[in-house]
């Protein structure tokens, strides 16, 4: 982008209490899980991200999580998830209709008011009760574009060739994308789609929706994943390596995708302006860009070149778990830093079509970048 | 109320257009539900006219229908066991207003009924008397539908008295 960084807009999400994400967990992502209900499908992430901490749910300070009724085609279907965590005596709870990175956003909040030390986040997805595809056009406008039905690889589609239009990518550039996310992926057992054929393969097959191909799209995936959040002394107790959230911010554009140059994302990059990402070297970005194109757009927008690897746990290209595919790319930067691999990663979430909304995030080691 | 027209009138270049008051926009979307592994397991014994539940090993109470956790521990409910169709009325109402799509003719009564063992409330009509006996501590019985055994709760048509004693209050205090 040719746009000089932003100056932040605000230094509050630079200050205040040191908060750090001490855990993270994650389901292994699969198409279906049938013989799972949500509750049986979460449980065994919330116990392993509490295992990793040596916390119980009676100790968690403040517990928050994100999912979508829409996805699970059931009013209020979190609380029977809820049943997972062990929520008496009563505990101090939320939820989001969103993306559990949101849900993460809650509990910094939550966090930077000292009301608690130490917060649960977690969220998951099940997509395979319903069509994800037909399921995501009920967030856009209901009298003008929900009624036209266009669904969520139709919208991508979109941006995709307004990009080629412009002369930023090519459907080759796209290919290569694909190929090296789920070739990352291999080292990632929890993905689903692990491993790729070689660009010219998959420029042979048929489009999905033209620009797109099937290795342009993210998989469909039921998931969930968890995190657990302290503050200060508190993080450094939990884990030798904290990841410090340095900056967390999140930005919103235009409802009407009709009105957005789709090309560019000033929502990702104001956010990430404000949560200081701009300020030093990044080791590493986990990018919650669904479609390949999108890829692309996230990398201007945060002025990411080929020097910063990017996605290395595979990305949402190799697991897609509707509302949990955000928080597990703050998850898996936070893990880059708690095995050393890392000193100094961005973190991205987005919601809503066409990258609409964006959430960027930067942890650090103790020591800070680069490794 | 501000009227459509009046709102409209504030618009210059829609000056004189008649309003848009209404539309209608169909939606469906269709679900394939899986009800996971512990109330699988629940829904396929109705048929043979079995109530399975599970036993949280930690604090030891027993759920109907099981849903593989406890909500109190948040931990899994391994155990299985098959409670009889006895227990006791823990709350009530009567149900004067027919619900849209409900085979049931109104008045009816609605409760929880406390199978013996478990320590949560199954929900469930009593039949086969008069309204006004109903009461907290009553012992019933369940009454299967034998023309809708299946996999469903309808499997089972209603609670009835058994005439037996009232239970004592302290069987049923803390699960009510």
């Amino acid at each position: 982008m040719s746009s000089p960084a932003p100056s932040p807009v605000h230094s509050g999400a630079r200050s205040g209490r040191d908060v750090a994400v001490v855990a993270f967990a994650q389901s292994s992502h699969t198409r279906r899980t049938d013989q799972l209900s949500e509750v049986e499908l979460v449980m065994p992430v919330l116990h392993d991200v509490l295992k990793q901490t040596g916390l119980t749910a009676n100790r968690i300070g403040f517990t928050c999580s994100g999912s979508s009724d829409y996805l699970a085609g059931r009013a209020f279907s979190f609380t029977m998830a809820l049943d997972g965590v062990g929520a008496w005596p009563p505990i101090s709870e939320s939820h989001v209709e969103m993306d559990g990175a949101w849900a993460l956003y809650e509990a910094w909040v939550k966090l930077q008011t000292g009301e608690a030390d130490t917060a649960l986040v977690y969220s998951y997805g099940k997509s395979s009760p319903g069509s994800v595809r037909d399921v995501l056009t009920r967030q856009l406008d209901p009298y003008t574009l929900a009624p036209l039905w266009p669904d969520s690889i139709a919208l991508a589609a979109l941006q995709a060739q307004a990009l080629i239009d412009a002369g930023l990518t090519d459907e080759r550039g796209l290919a290569r994308t694909a190929v090296r996310s789920r070739r990352a992926a291999t080292a990632n057992p929890h993905a689903q789609l692990r491993g790729s054929a070689d660009v010219e393969d998959l420029l042979r097959r048929p489009y999905e929706v033209e620009p797109l191909r099937r290795h342009d799209c993210p998989p469909i995936s039921d998931g969930a994943a968890a995190v657990i959040l302290a503050a200060g002394d508190a993080a450094r107790a939990l884990h030798a390596n904290p990841a410090w959230i340095r900056g967390i911010d999140h930005r919103i554009e235009a409802h009407q995708p009709g009105v957005r140059d789709l090309t560019e994302s000033p929502s990702t990059r104001l956010a990430a302006a404000a949560a200081g990402a701009f300020d030093a070297p990044l080791d590493a970005a986990e990018l919650h860009a669904p479609f390949t194109a999108q890829e692309i757009v996230l990398r201007r927008a945060l002025d990411l070149d080929d020097r910063v690897p990017v996605n290395p746990s595979g990305g949402p290209l190799a697991a897609n778990p509707v509302m949990a595919a955000g928080l597990i790319r703050l998850g898996e930067a936070a893990a880059l830093i708690h095995r050393g691999e890392a000193g100094r990663v961005l973190a991205h979430a987005t919601s809503g079509p066409c990258l609409q909304q964006n959430l960027v995030a930067v942890l650090e080691s103790s020591a800070g970048g680069t490794r | 109320m501000t009227t459509a027209a009046e709102l409209l009138a504030g618009i210059p270049e829609l000056a004189g257009a008649e309003p848009v008051t209404r539309v209608t926009i169909p939606a469906r979307l269709e679900y394939t539900y899986s009800p996971g592994s512990a109330q699988a397991r629940f829904l396929t014994a109705l048929p043979e006219k079995r109530l399975l539940a599970e036993r949280c090993p930690q604090c030891t109470r027993v759920y109907v229908p099981p849903r593989g956790a406890c909500p109190t521990c948040g931990i899994a409910t391994p155990e299985q066991l098959e409670l009889p169709h006895t227990g006791t009325v823990t709350t009530f109402c009567i149900v004067n207003i027919a619900a849209k799509g409900l085979d049931v003719e109104v008045p009816y009564c609605y409760a929880y009924v406390l199978l013996d063992g478990a320590h949560v409330g199954l929900h469930a009509r009593i039949g086969d008397t008069p309204y006004a006996d109903v009461r907290i501590g009553q012992r019933v019985e369940a009454v299967w539908d034998d023309r809708r055994l299946g996999p469903s709760l309808a499997s089972i048509s209603h609670f009835r008295p058994t005439g037996e004693p009232d239970a004592d209050p302290e069987s049923y205090r803390r699960w009510m």
